[in-house]
């Protein structure tokens, strides 16, 4: 019983051997039911970490195997001749990805500039001016934003956006425009969301003392409480950011994906993740090795954003 | 823990081995041949309830990669020649295609030169003005890299020359004919098995691709569908091969639009 017990006591916790030297002769049956509890609960917990390593592994092997099937290829061309070459015709062996660069720069940085407008006032309103019944309502409405499947949205850019700018603007349809004022609206949840929680972490003392300076409430609102929940705020574009990167679906559909250096918001582009959807069905050897590398590139800047991200946040934590 | 491990210990043994005596044929490859192929295997399984068919898209590539490797008993690739990767491979011609260049049902034009089509899609040509239309930009629309549509438009169509980079890139035929449907200054290309009435088809050299001309050969631009299998097939692969080429197999590759090979 003893060895049993003692056992259990050094692959557990220290308290539970610590409980045992102490009480060695006295076992009641409470004792022995608690150490069993005890067990168990270890066992659990062993599982449970198992699961959560397991995580980790998953992306391990997802990065590892996007290296192995992707850098022989940017080896072979050069990093130089992959990411800074615009020709892009695998079937000639033609192998540069700056184009798609450029593309999914330029649409992200459009989406971030119709969504932040937006998204900055949803949440300064739903914070600062709104009644908490309202703020419970409009909130999960604003996430549900975010539940829409991108085809949808890439359709609604398709039936509704391409004739608007055609008409009105010019050009085919598919665009710069178009793509980042979908792309806009799919992050708008994202931002909205993390800059409502970041705002109303604003100490409720700040803003008293403000306006008992004799600040009004928009003096108060720009002066105090933005700046101190600027990190969050920061944050929450920052993933925003990725994840207008990552998305596919809708950007094939309303983007065009002309491999060109665009010359205006009216061009065709095509983005990174794109590239890889597009042509993924048919590639083989040389061709599929690329699209793998593109993925490298789309991996390596989603990281530095995440990185970027949490940074950003644990600085508003400490502060 | 344990009942969680037991249970998908289980579930995987359940799900992995729902084996009966039903034969499984595997088809993968041409997303053009896929629903022809769908609409053929469910014919057939109603004759045949022993034998079961997976149709998997995936393109001609896929299509010859699976038969070479077994991983499907048949592939489909609808190339106008075979490429080298499919070297030792059984291949029958089970239907024809033909390829139309489409532009919207009011553009004035209604058929073109092989040159002026060369010119357009090679971007020379970009207004429609230059071969007798309207004064409009030219907004071309095409399918990606790989596709066998495409690779076919090349080997019939645009032989050396090359596709203008600016050229919107669609990666379905649905999505190109959507494209061309919605905007009046577009010009691609689709199989002729999927026109609808918001596009026109235009005539090439003076050849309308009527059905009746695809028939007789006098519309040219037509690529055929192969079905792959390595070495001598099974018998039931035989027999779902025998049913396509049977008049009921041709009807139905007829009716949706399909050009049959056997008379």
């Amino acid at each position: 019983m003893e060895l049993v017990l003692a056992k259990v006591g050094n692959g557990g916790r220290n308290d539970a051997r610590g409980y045992l030297s102490h009480r060695n002769d006295t076992y009641t049956a409470n004792n022995q039911e608690h150490l069993r509890m005890k067990s168990r609960e270890n066992l659990i917990q062993f599982g449970l970490l198992i699961i959560a390593l397991s995580t980790i592994v998953i992306l391990l092997l997802i990065a590892l195997f996007i290296l192995k099937e992707g850098l022989p290829i940017i080896l072979r061309v050069g990093i130089k001749g992959f990411i800074c070459s615009t020709h892009w015709s695998p079937q000639q062996g033609q192998f540069g990805i700056l184009a798609m660069i450029i593309g999914t720069a330029w649409i992200t940085a459009g989406a971030i500039l119709v969504s932040l407008p937006l998204s900055l006032s949803c949440a300064i309103y739903l914070s600062e001016f709104s009644t908490p019944k309202v703020r419970g309502t409009l909130k999960p409405i604003i996430e549900l934003l975010a539940g829409i499947p991108s085809v949808v949205y890439g359709f609604m850019g398709m039936v509704i956006l391409f004739p608007l700018i055609r008409n009105y603007l010019g050009g085919a349809g598919p665009s710069i425009l178009t793509a980042s004022v979908i792309l806009g609206i799919m992050i708008l949840p994202t931002i909205t969301s993390i800059a409502i929680d970041s705002l109303q972490a604003v100490p409720h003392s700040y803003r008293e003392g403000s306006l008992s300076l004799g600040a009004t409430r928009w003096q108060t609102i720009r002066m105090v409480i933005l700046p101190a929940a600027k990190t969050g705020i920061l944050s929450g574009i920052i993933l925003g950011i990725g994840r207008a990167v990552g998305e596919t679906m809708a950007v094939i559909m309303i983007a065009g994906n002309s491999v060109i250096i665009p010359k205006s918001l009216l061009d065709p582009v095509r983005t990174l993740t794109a590239n890889i959807a597009l042509e993924m069905n048919y590639a083989t050897g040389d061709h599929r090795q690329a699209l793998f590398a593109t993925g490298i590139v789309l991996f390596i800047t989603i990281i530095i954003l995440n990185i970027i991200a949490h940074t950003i946040a644990r600085g508003g934590v400490e502060k | 823990m344990f009942k969680l491990v037991v249970g998908m210990l289980l579930s995987t043994i359940i799900f992995g081995c729902a084996k009966s005596n039903v034969e499984t044929i595997n088809i993968a490859g041409s997303t053009a041949f896929q629903p022809f192929a769908e609409k053929l295997a469910e014919e057939f399984m109603v004759s045949h309830p022993e034998i079961r068919i997976n149709v998997q898209g995936g393109g001609s590539a896929v299509g010859i990669q699976a038969a070479q490797t077994g991983v499907a008993q048949i592939g489909m690739a609808d190339v106008v020649t075979l490429p080298k990767e499919a070297e030792g491979l059984k291949s029958i011609v089970v239907a024809k295609d033909a390829i139309v260049v489409i532009v919207h049902s009011t553009n004035k034009i209604d058929g073109l030169s092989l040159q002026q089509i060369q010119g357009i899609f090679s971007g020379k040509l970009n207004n429609w003005g230059q071969v007798g239309g309207e004064n409009k930009k030219i907004t071309l629309v095409s399918r990606e890299e790989g596709s066998g549509t495409r690779d076919s438009f090349r080997d019939l169509l645009l032989k050396d020359t090359h596709l203008a980079p600016n050229a919107l890139i669609q990666n379905s035929t649905g999505a190109v004919r959507l494209m061309v449907e919605t905007d009046s200054t577009a010009i691609g290309y689709i199989t002729h098995g999927v026109l609808s009435p918001e596009v026109k088809a235009l005539k090439i050299d003076g050849v309308n691709p009527s059905p009746r001309n695809i028939r007789k050969g006098k519309y040219n631009v037509v690529r055929p569908i192969f079905l792959l299998t390595k070495g001598e097939p099974k018998e039931s692969v035989k027999e779902f091969i025998n049913f396509i080429l049977s008049p009921q197999g041709q009807k139905i590759i007829a009716d949706n639009g399909l050009l049959t090979v056997v008379k």
